[in-house]
């Protein structure tokens, strides 16, 4: 089973999970901007944050043979700090970047005007630099959120195509699919969606444009349940196809979308040398 | 590119080895859009930011043929900053910008362009950023022709880190010209440690503390 994990937070995972991942099947991954628990105050944490998500995160994952690729935004919760309000400012230089497939993770967390303003302009940014958008949805009030959300990315101008709407569940799925979003779910150890629901819902959507990811990150969370998801899958009768289709092909029609995606010899290790510190534990 | 090139460089070949690289794109599919890249920002130096960034998505990541241990993306890259004709101080400005703010490949394509650009000893502090990375593709970068500048005591630094990290030692230019005895001390007490520990010393560093060394390099 070939793993293309769509969203997860590499910067909070350790070195061991890399090697569990690659183990399991885990191939390539995009790792979205995201707020880091302890809120920023200052433009420069984000610069230094996509500095490494652009450095130093993909020499990491090429260490085990994974591709690693970012989205690039302001989260809403940080939105709504003025002090954060400059990240809007230099995202335009980033975005230019080689690594970066997609816009995100943008959408709301309190749904204030702070929040509106801050995902319009990066929905804006997303036509702007022809990079498709990863949209978030709430964690509180889901179905409003969700709608609003919609709304937001209806009004921007963006073809609903190159939008990629996260975290949905029994509740929302049908909003984004009416879209014509893609979609994506979030497996989770105990909150978000469990492998068995997600199974549910793809046999009712189908697998087209369906989207399964860990968003693990530094919360209770397991980069493996993508591949508990395949499992799910086969065990319910799911094709080899069809899982090959959510597992992997989805995501890279989605992100392919960008023109930016590199997904050549990823079978070989990235680095160019033959030693390596994280390897060898040095200095 | 249509600029003529009338500049102190810092280099007695550096001109020519610009000129080379300009010279490897000859009939390659990118060359038309280097060219105009190259015009464009010798015309509006603030041009440099997008288009340096765009350089690989247009010209590729291979090795260029015609110019050995060069990739195209990193010649293409310091084709662009050649283009810059511009005053020492306020060239500076503009190499340590698209470092500062770039990604892993394009502060490479900087480290590597800087023995070719006229910014005399100014972009030394770029070379202590990349050595205090653990990033080996960068620390490759920062030990080449241009690490003549700097102190003794950090080159030396360096090279130690190029031997913990795994970059092969024949990146490090004029390595055996300029390796003293107190290199060797911190190789000696490298290679005891790794010994006494039942590893491994590499290949490389050994040879360098039998005084075989390696040839210098071009990376
Ligand atoms: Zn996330």
């Amino acid at each position: 089973m070939r793993i293309f994990d769509p969203h997860i937070h590499m910067t909070s995972r350790t070195t061991d999970d890399y090697r569990r991942m690659s183990a399991a099947g885990v191939q390539a991954v995009v790792e979205p901007a995201f707020w880091l628990g302890q809120p920023r105050t200052n433009v420069g944490s984000f610069t230094d944050y996509f500095d490494a998500l652009l450095g130093w995160e993909p020499y990491r994952a090429s260490l085990y043979g994974i591709r690693h690729h970012c989205t690039l935004a302001l989260n809403p919760k940080e939105a709504n700090d003025p002090r954060c309000r400059g990240v809007l400012d230099v995202l335009p230089r980033y975005l230019e970047k080689d690594g970066v497939v997609a816009v995100g993770e943008i959408g709301y967390d309190s749904m204030t005007r702070e929040e509106d303003e801050a995902f319009a302009a990066q929905l804006a940014l997303a036509i702007a630099h022809s990079l498709p958008a990863l949209v978030h949805t709430p964690h509180r009030d889901k179905a409003g959120g969700t709608r609003r959300t919609l709304a937001v990315v209806a009004e921007s101008g963006i073809d609903p195509g190159r939008v990629l709407v996260d975290h949905l569940n029994e509740v929302t799925v049908e909003l984004a699919v009416d879209a014509g979003c893609w979609v994506g779910f979030s497996v989770y150890p105990d909150t978000k969606m469990t492998p068995e629901r997600t199974v549910a819902l793809l046999r009712r959507y189908g697998t087209e444009r369906m989207l399964v990811n860990s968003a693990a990150d530094w919360g209770n969370s397991d980069p493996l349940l993508t591949l508990v998801t395949g499992q799910a899958m086969l065990a319910a009768g799911f094709s080899e196809a069809d899982i090959d289709q959510v597992l992997w092909h989805n995501p890279v029609a989605f992100f392919a979308q960008s023109g930016r995606l590199a997904l050549d010899g990823i079978e070989e290790p990235g680095a160019d040398f033959a030693g390596n510190s994280v390897r060898r534990g040095g200095i | 590119m249509t600029a003529p090139i009338e500049k102190a460089w810092p280099e007695p070949d550096a001109g020519q080895r610009a000129l080379d690289l300009r010279a490897a794109f000859a009939g390659l599919p990118c060359e038309p859009w280097l060219d105009e890249a190259a015009d464009t920002i010798w015309r509006r130096s603030e041009a440099l930011t997008g288009l340096f960034a765009a350089a690989a998505r247009h010209c590729g990541r291979q090795q260029l043929a015609a110019a050995p241990g060069w990739t195209a993306d990193e010649a293409a890259r310091t084709i662009l900053l050649s283009a810059l004709e511009l005053p020492e101080e306020t060239l500076i400005a503009h190499v340590e910008e698209v470092y500062v703010y770039g990604d892993a490949a394009e502060k490479r394509a900087v480290l590597r362009a800087l023995p070719l650009l006229p910014v005399g000893d100014r972009a030394v502090p770029l070379l202590h950023d990349a050595i205090r990375t653990n990033d080996p593709r960068l620390l490759a970068a920062a030990v080449g022709p241009y690490a003549r500048r700097l102190d003794a005591a950090l080159w030396r630094q360096a090279v130690l880190k190029c031997v913990f990290t795994g970059v092969p030692l024949d990146a490090v230019h004029a390595l055996r010209e300029r390796a003293d005895t107190q290199l060797m001390e911190l190789l000696e007490g490298y290679a005891l440690e790794r010994r006494a520990a039942g590893r491994d010393v590499p290949a490389d560093a050994a040879a360098l503390l039998q005084g075989l060394g390696t040839e210098e390099g071009g990376a």
